[in-house]
């Protein structure tokens, strides 16, 4: 498999999209994970899927506004 | 003048005008910030230097002629600013980016120490202590220490596994300078993959180690050494020599990997009595560490395989 630069680029590009698009009410909330069931416990750690549910908060909120522009520069 | 790296330390002596400007030593001293203003001063007054005082010796007429002209030394220092200006302003954007002084910890390696650590790639299975050992709270860098992770011999070796690649495709008369770039961009996009995946797992894990992005990136080019040594058996002792060194290398590189990581991340966990171990915690940064080695040697062949037939 001979990856260039610019093509683990795009799969960035592309897996970030693919996580953006998951939308909060029509999706998450439907199989449990949406932000509103994520209120973990306190002085407790976290577990995988407190974290997951974050992260996929954090990069929807974060790209929702650069995804766009992003998308662009795929020929 | 004293260039053994003793002399690195002084960084209060006056610089000669023999002082090699690339070799910034004074920037190996412990990072402190109020370092680099000094010596980018510091790195310009040769250049006023020559301008003032004449050089001795035979030659100095011409020499002297063009810097007795007020127009050639004029141009010469405007010029000189000029430069000066554009280098403050790429150092500001890259310390935007990359965290300079944490990257320059990386860098501060003697020859001592890479000898060491070569021999440790390779033959992990004698060392005892594997402590990362720090000095006031702060790590030691890997010039005082043999445990820490550095970043010269990753980008050593990477390069130095480029130029292994280009002469096994020559010798198979396969070689066109595209694939070399090929090559590269496909072992550095390996490591980058491999870099994401562990900071997505230690993440997903809540683990609270001190290892950073370039801890994981020195860790994940140790690999190139052993397949140097890998693509260096398999020319030279053809396919049995080929598995032979696989083997060995990626027996040492999964012990070593093992042995180094379970320090940064099992031990992260507190020692408190919480029933008997059955969280599920220990286990998958157990899991973790294992899963890191065992890609090691998988990479290794992808990576080498091609090359050796």
């Amino acid at each position: 498999m001979a990856f260039t630069l610019y093509s683990l680029i795009q799969a960035v590009i592309l897996c970030v999209n693919a996580v953006a698009v998951l939308h909060e009410e029509r999706f998450l909330s439907k199989i449990g994970w949406g932000v509103d069931q994520s209120v973990g416990g306190f002085g407790d750690e976290p577990g995988i899927k407190v974290q997951l549910m974050n992260l996929v908060r954090s990069v929807r909120t974060v790209m929702r506004d650069y995804i766009f522009f992003l998308f662009l520069q795929c020929p | 003048m004293d260039l053994s790296h003793h002399g690195y330390r002084a960084s209060a002596k006056p610089r000669a005008r023999a002082a090699p400007p690339a070799g910034d030593p004074l920037l190996f001293d412990d990072t402190s910030s109020a370092a680099a203003p000094m010596n980018s001063q510091g790195y310009y007054t040769p250049g006023y230097d020559m301008g003032g005082a004449p050089p001795g010796g035979p030659g100095n007429a011409g020499v002297n002629n063009l810097f007795a002209d007020p127009m050639a030394s004029a141009a010469m220092m405007y010029g000189s600013s000029l430069a000066n200006q554009g280098k403050d302003m790429v150092n500001k954007e890259i310390s935007r980016y990359v965290s300079v002084n944490k990257l320059k910890y990386f860098f501060a390696v003697d020859s001592k120490y890479v000898m060491k650590k070569l021999l440790l790639l390779m033959f992990p299975y004698t060392h005892q202590d594997w402590e990362v050992r720090y000095h006031r709270d702060t790590p030691l860098t890997p010039r005082h220490d043999v445990n820490a992770p550095d970043l010269y011999i990753p980008s050593m070796a990477f390069i130095t596994y480029i130029l292994l690649t280009g002469m096994a495709l020559g010798i198979q008369k396969r070689f066109s300078p595209e694939v070399l770039g090929l090559c590269a961009s496909t072992a550095l996009v390996w490591v980058v993959i491999e870099v994401l995946v562990m900071l997505l797992s230690l993440y997903l894990l809540t683990v609270h180690s001190d290892l950073s992005t370039f801890d994981l990136i020195a860790y994940s080019g140790y690999k190139y050494v052993g397949m140097i040594f890998t693509v260096l058996g398999g020319l030279l002792f053809g396919s049995d020599g080929y598995f032979v060194a696989l083997a060995w290398s990626s027996c040492a590189l999964m012990f070593f990997i093992v042995r180094s990581l379970k320090m940064k991340i099992l031990s992260s966990l507190s020692n408190d009595p919480m029933g008997a171990g059955a969280s599920a915690k220990p286990r998958l940064r157990l899991y973790i560490t294992v899963a890191t080695a065992a890609f090691q040697p998988i990479i290794i062949y992808w990576l080498t395989s091609h090359l050796v037939r």
